[in-house]
């Protein structure tokens, strides 16, 4: 218990120093480039592939559960629509990133950390807190919305794609049912769920990474604290966004 | 000038520094020498401020740097260059960009100036033909070389450099000594050099300061060294057999 206190204060005093000015803003500007390629385009194709995979599962299932003659087949199509844009578009998939994200800059800020390159920064009288996590932390918080479009559009094809040749589908209803009802507050929804969960994987695994202390054996383990307490703070805010937004 | 007073260190159980006191003059490569595991890098470390001393101060130029505020303390760390035990190269820039990293961070400089004067800083550590490359493209020893032309890259007032020759063969070894002392002596710096080699001891010791279990044993000159009287720096000095006879002899 004393130790959540511990590592909390620690993790505010760290957001503290990070969001300072800049040194040069045209050196942050360059290494947030440098991050969106990073963490936001390389992670453009794990995202289509799971995009792709959960929007035909997710068809396939919704079909399965309402096969009923008095449950209009366009249902189907509009189940999928709304589960795939209120709930995969951003927790699984910012869940998935908290696994590649998170990791990635647990183990580049901890590897940093262990062969002094950190201290080198400060050595030379730079916030390497600022220097290093807010490029991070803008990138993914500027990109993602991107990606969970992305994700959406390449969801719902999934499910087009998977109603050819499931029982009790077809490719006209799923179309017809993907296009009636639509609320663009939905989108709204997901949009800021996923901008606040890229927030946290980021500054979660920024703390994890920054904090490492001795060798290579520690940095493995601070990338793998990043990643289990990165998804459960995402799936902590996920039901605390939804209870206040929905 | 730097004043190390009565600097003691501990880490959370370990008493690693007792009561370490040492002045520093500008100008002179001071040299803290010592066993492994001895703490000159702790006490490097503290006199540069990435560590906060337990108890007792640390002067520069007769200023607290404990009592400093964040904001002094930038400023006068923006006059200190590092040269660390691991080389502390940042992985994802190319040498170049390393050498140029503190100038595009702390000057006004365009980017041809910069470049100059990282190339400037490259040649006088005989690095040449590796400026497009990554740290991890080059050796240890180019590693050391390239961190050595980033911390001097400002014109530091401080530099401290954590066992700069280790894993460097005996003659860059000489190259490195000559270019350290020449820099102190040329800009009047005031060099802190941590070394457990007699080489460089001999060659470009001014002041030494000999570090023993987290105490300091001794301090004097190279000259001195032979005739301190003091049996762990004795055993440090003339722990090999040949050093042994070598003293034999010139008795
Ligand atoms: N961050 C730390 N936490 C706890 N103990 C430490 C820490 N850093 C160093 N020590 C301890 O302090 C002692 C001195 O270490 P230091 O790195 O200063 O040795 P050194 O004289 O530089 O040795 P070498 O020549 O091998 O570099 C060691 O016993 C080490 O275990
Ligand atoms: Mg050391």
């Amino acid at each position: 218990m004393l130790k959540l206190f511990y590592h909390t204060g620690r993790y505010f005093l760290l957001l503290k120093r990070v969001f300072s000015r800049p040194e040069r803003w045209r050196v942050f500007f360059r290494q947030s480039l440098r991050e969106i390629e990073n963490i936001g385009i390389s992670s453009i194709t794990i995202v289509l592939i799971i995009s792709m995979f959960m929007g035909a599962v997710c068809a396939i299932q919704m079909a399965y559960n309402l096969q009923n003659p008095i449950i209009p087949r366009y249902l189907i199509g509009l189940g999928t629509r709304e589960t795939l844009l209120l709930e995969f578009s951003s927790t699984i998939v910012a869940l998935i990133l908290a696994g590649k994200v998170g990791s990635n800059i647990a183990s580049e800020l901890g590897t940093m950390r262990v062969t002094e390159q950190i201290d080198a920064l400060e050595m030379m009288g730079v916030n390497s807190a600022c220097y290093l996590v807010l490029p991070k932390i803008a990138a993914f918080v500027f990109f993602i919305p991107v990606l969970t479009i992305f994700s959406m559009a390449i969801g719902l094809l999934g499910g087009y794609i998977a109603s050819f040749g499931t029982v009790g589908l077809t490719p006209h209803d799923y179309v017809v049912g993907i296009t009636s009802f639509f609320r663009p507050f939905y989108v709204t929804y997901a949009l800021i769920k996923s901008v606040v969960f890229a927030f946290i994987i980021a500054t979660v695994a920024s703390y994890h990474g920054y904090y490492t202390s001795g060798g290579a054996l520690e940095v493995g383990k601070a990338s793998t604290h990043a990643v289990v307490y990165s998804s459960i703070v995402v799936l902590m805010f996920n039901l605390i966004l939804t209870k206040l937004l929905l | 000038m730097i004043e190390v007073k009565n600097v003691c260190k501990e880490f959370s159980d370990v008493k690693v520094l007792y009561d370490i006191s040492a002045e520093f003059l500008p100008g002179k490569t001071n040299l803290t020498i010592g066993q492994s595991g001895s703490g000159k890098t702790v006490l490097l470390k503290c006199i540069a401020g990435l560590h906060s001393v337990t108890s007792g101060d640390i002067l520069y130029d007769g200023r607290s740097f404990c009592a400093m505020n964040e904001k002094q303390r930038k400023e006068i760390r923006k006059e200190m260059g590092m040269v660390f035990q691991g080389g502390a190269l940042f992985d994802s820039n190319t040498v170049e960009e390393n050498v140029m990293f503190p100038l595009e961070m702390f000057t006004r400089m365009t980017f041809e100036e910069r470049r100059e004067r990282a190339n400037e800083c490259l040649k006088r550590v005989n690095i040449i033909n590796a400026n497009k490359k990554y740290p991890s493209e080059i050796s240890g020893g180019m590693q050391k070389r390239v961190a050595i032309a980033r911390a001097i890259a400002l014109n530091p007032k401080y530099l401290y450099c954590d066992e700069p020759n280790s894993g460097l063969d005996p003659v860059t070894s000489i190259v490195i000594d000559n270019l350290i002392k020449d820099i102190t002596v040329e800009y009047n710096i005031t060099t802190i050099v941590n070394t457990h080699d007699m080489n460089s001891v001999m060659e470009i010791g001014d002041k030494i300061i000999f570090i023993y279990k987290g105490r300091k044993k001794w301090e004097g000159t190279s000259a001195e060294i032979f005739s301190s009287g003091v049996k762990e720096l004795d055993d440090f000095v003339f722990a090999s057999e040949r050093m042994k006879k070598i003293r034999e002899m010139s008795k």
